[in-house]
């Protein structure tokens, strides 16, 4: 053993490898996609690494290699376990031979995520076991102990993080090369009836799975996962307690520094619920104040072993409005919450008014080609019917003043289908659909195979970066490269949209903005599904070292190039426009909008 | 040893390596750390923050309102955002160039830097504010906001570790061909003070 200072999600990776994992694939999604990428960096002989098309994909993945017998860890967060969740399902009845760990990382908040669904509901819903981690120093114990667990009973298992557990980082415990577990998987062995999932299996598993969940149930109340802290010193006949879980619980203890020692029930494994270990908790309280994020899981759960052991303890927690129901803890919110409850004396904070704050809403980097893709669109689209449906990724920003060229996005690909639609029934609207390169391989091809064939109108527009950079730059399968370091052929966005028949396919430059503008009027007008493929690099990635210079003398003071396109690389000193050079990368996209060609330098893109 | 740094800025000024690089010195000395800090969109030109916690008994990378020991402005706007984090007593070092949101910039409302330093004058009396732009000038790189902000709060004596620590930090956590360049914006703070 040894001392690391390791992420959360680099915790969960080097856990992973200790034990000996065969096979990990994933999808990125922040707050998760840190796993499969340390994975990747210290990938051990023989172990196989992906980032597969989408999470749907990747639960194939690691269900097929746990099929054989090996140990494989599938990555995602949340909203991928939605696209997940038909091969998830079905390997819960059809279980596993090695094990599976299914890594899920929820985002209370939320900070980067379109809902703040919850991974313990989903894991009482598919009836798969959770381990709910509260520190790095957990996650890396626990995702060891879900492979042992998930091998010993056949089951796939969750491993669910949240957003501060992932990205959080603190010097842990760690094994050395030499206790990490090898495992050399027996490989597939075809047994049909065991492999096959037909109802009248399903109807047996499913009598086996209630009856196993009921056994982990008393494993995990004898699991020092599932604990209990018993009141002490000036709070030792303190009949209020505290039952917490995941993040929340570090808060929750440091309250209980401050406020005294509480008794505290802390569960790292909300399903199947440890009843025993909560019974022997309530049996002696009057009330208990559940403390998590996300859903009322903890709460709901003593709520039910109250009403089934009969036991008089009231529950309080975000059902009853001592908890806020959405949004993220925090350490103040949870020290006054616990106060509140404990009856001790509110921690007032100090009365001020700071001069207003300037609000930071996130922008699109300075020089990034999307700020043109959408300004050639909305340029060429002036003054007619339309609607823009956009989607997840760092185009989403797109969205924001001045831009504000994001009528519409939902989830990964849906805004081929919210085009479509309108297509049909609002025929005198000028439908586009703006879609990511990585998003497109993910989610986007059956929408254009369902737009070609049923006889939908719209411009689909590719803005293609070469890379999924909203998630930190991973690669697709239009990059060419992959996570075992492989350089491949690159698959063409191009080629599949003319494979499914889509005929007018063009590929531009969105930094060259007069042949930009000139593309979406030409192309947008023909009848049918059609594409434009806005090709430029992102500019984190590329990192261009161009800068413009904006010449006083020539500058009247317009502003047009700020008003136009809201490059965070421009300024006003409030006569004349200026450049940040710790921020421009020469685009030149100002300079190509500027009236009196008072900006020069950068690339010329023509 | 126990100690709470807040850092504060933009996305994209380099508020994460300067949190990594305090956490080597304090890992190098055998001391427990935890940090938490803002990854995803609000790294593209939104409001980000690092929470650092170096000490023992610490459950928690997040640090309470009025438990921070150091606040590291990367941005005064962001610093003053960041002051009831701030201790009583504590200290605060914090760059003087603003950085502009896009909306001011659009919708032409100032938004005033000297307000929020004069607002800072008065809550901290332990207060260092760097000349950013004097600072990049003299080192000769717009890049290096992080490392000078860091020798300045070492050199205000608020960082808990000497300069040989932070220098080894450096040397351990960046790139050869960037040591040169960081290293001359760690010694720019005490180059200042030695000149007065
Ligand atoms: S060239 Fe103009 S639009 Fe492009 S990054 Fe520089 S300031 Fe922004
Ligand atoms: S568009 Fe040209 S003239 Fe107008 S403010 Fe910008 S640089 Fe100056």
């Amino acid at each position: 053993m040894h001392t690391e200072f390791l992420m959360g999600n680099e915790a969960i990776a080097m856990g992973a490898i200790a034990a000996g994992v065969n096979l990990v694939c994933g999808y990125p999604g922040t707050p998760s996609t840190e796993v499969l990428e340390t994975v990747a960096k210290h990938r051990p002989e023989g172990t196989y690494v992906e980032w597969s098309v989408n999470e749907k994909t990747a639960m194939e993945m690691a269900g097929g290699a746990a099929y054989g017998g090996a140990r494989a860890l599938v990555t995602m967060k949340q909203m991928g376990l939605n696209v997940a969740s038909d091969p998830l399902m079905c390997l819960s009845y059809i279980g596993v031979k090695g094990g599976l760990v299914v890594l899920v990382a929820d985002d209370p908040g939320p900070i980067s995520s379109q809902t703040e669904q919850d991974t313990r509901r989903f894991a009482a819903f598919a009836k798969v076991p959770v381990f709910d981690p509260s520190s790095a120093q957990e996650a890396y114990d626990m995702i060891q102990e879900a492979f042992a667990l998930s091998e010993a009973y056949g089951m796939p298992v969750f491993l669910r993080p949240t957003t501060r557990v992932s990205h959080g980082y603190a010097s842990i415990r760690v094994k050395d090369p030499e206790e990490y577990t090898r495992t050399v998987p027996e490989g597939f062995v075809k047994d049909s009836r065991r492999w096959v999932i037909f109802p009248r299996l399903s109807y047996q598993n499913h009598i086996k799975i209630e009856q196993r969940n009921e056994r982990l149930a008393e494993a995990f109340s004898a699991s020092p996962r599932n604990f209990i802290l018993p009141a002490e010193g000036k709070m030792k006949d303190c009949r209020r307690g505290i039952a917490t879980g995941g993040f929340s619980y570090t808060y929750a203890m440091e309250a209980r520094e401050q406020a005294g020692a509480f008794p505290l029930l802390k569960i790292g494994n909300p399903y199947p619920f440890p009843e025993g270990k909560a019974v022997e908790f309530l049996k002696d309280l009057d009330e208990v104040l559940c403390i998590e994020e996300l859903d009322p899981v903890i709460e709901q759960a003593l709520i039910y072993v109250c009403g089934k052991y009969g036991l008089k303890t009231r529950i309080l927690g975000k059902q009853t409005g001592h908890m806020p129901t959405a949004g993220e803890n925090t350490r103040d919110s949870v020290a006054d919450a616990i106060r509140l409850f404990l009856g001790l004396k509110a921690v007032k904070p100090a009365e001020d008014t700071p001069p207003a704050l300037p609000v930071r809403p996130p922008v699109l980097c300075a020089g990034c080609p999307h700020r043109a893709s959408f300004y050639a669109v909305k340029q060429a689209m002036k003054g007619q019917k339309t609607i823009f449906c956009g989607d997840i990724g760092c185009y989403t920003l797109g969205n924001a003043q001045p831009l504000d060229m994001v009528d519409t996005c939902l989830c990964m690909g849906a805004g081929l289908g919210i085009a479509q639609a309108t297509s049909h029934l609002e025929p005198d609207t000028a439908c586009f659909a703006f879609v990511g390169d990585s998003t497109f391989f993910a989610s986007a091809i059956p929408g254009v195979v369902n737009a070609v064939y049923n006889q939908a109108s719209f411009t689909l527009i590719v803005l293609d970066n070469s890379t999924t950079a909203m998630t930190g730059h991973q690669p697709h399968p239009g990059t060419g490269r992959t996570m075992m370091g492989e350089i491949v052929h690159c698959i063409s966005i191009e080629n599949i949209l003319k494979g499914i028949g889509v005929e007018t396919v063009e590929t531009v430059d969105p930094l060259n903005h007069a042949l930009a503008v000139e593309t979406v009027r030409r192309v947008s007008a023909l009848p049918g599904v059609k594409a434009i493929i806005f090709k430029s690099p992102c500019v984190v990635l590329a990192r261009p070292q161009g800068r413009v210079t904006i010449d006083p003398e020539k500058c009247i003071g317009c502003r047009k190039c700020i008003r136009e396109i809201g490059c965070p690389g421009l300024s006003f000193d409030g006569k004349k426009a200026v450049v940040d050079p710790a921020q421009c990368t020469g685009c030149s996209l100002c300079s190509q909008i500027c009236p009196v060609q008072a900006i020069a330098g950068g690339e010329i893109h023509a | 040893m126990r100690k709470n740094i807040i850092l504060c800025g933009v996305g994209g000024q380099g508020t994460v390596l300067a949190s990594r690089l305090i956490s080597a010195a304090a890992m190098a000395r055998g001391l427990p750390v935890m940090s938490a800090e803002t990854i995803g969109m609000a790294q593209r030109g939104g409001s980000v923050f690092s929470h650092l916690r170096i000490g023992e008994g610490i459950y928690s990378p997040m640090i309470a309102r009025g438990e921070a020991d150091l606040i590291l402005g990367f941005e005064p706007g962001e610093a003053v955002r960041m002051l009831p984090w701030l201790k009583e007593g504590g200290q605060a070092v914090v760059s003087a160039r603003p950085v502009m949101p896009v909306t001011s910039t659009l919708s032409g409302a100032a938004y005033s830097a000297e307000e929020m330093i004069a607002y800072l004058k008065e809550k901290v009396a332990n207060l260092t504010i760097v000349d950013t732009e004097k600072a990049l000038n003299d080192v000769g790189s717009p890049k290096v906001l992080n490392l000078i902000l860091l020798g300045a709060a070492l050199h205000a004596g608020a960082l808990g570790f000497d300069e040989t620590e932070m220098r080894d930090a450096i040397l351990a956590r960046i790139p050869p061909k960037f040591h040169e360049l960081n290293l001359r914006a760690l010694s720019w703070a005490g180059q200042q003070q030695a000149a007065k």
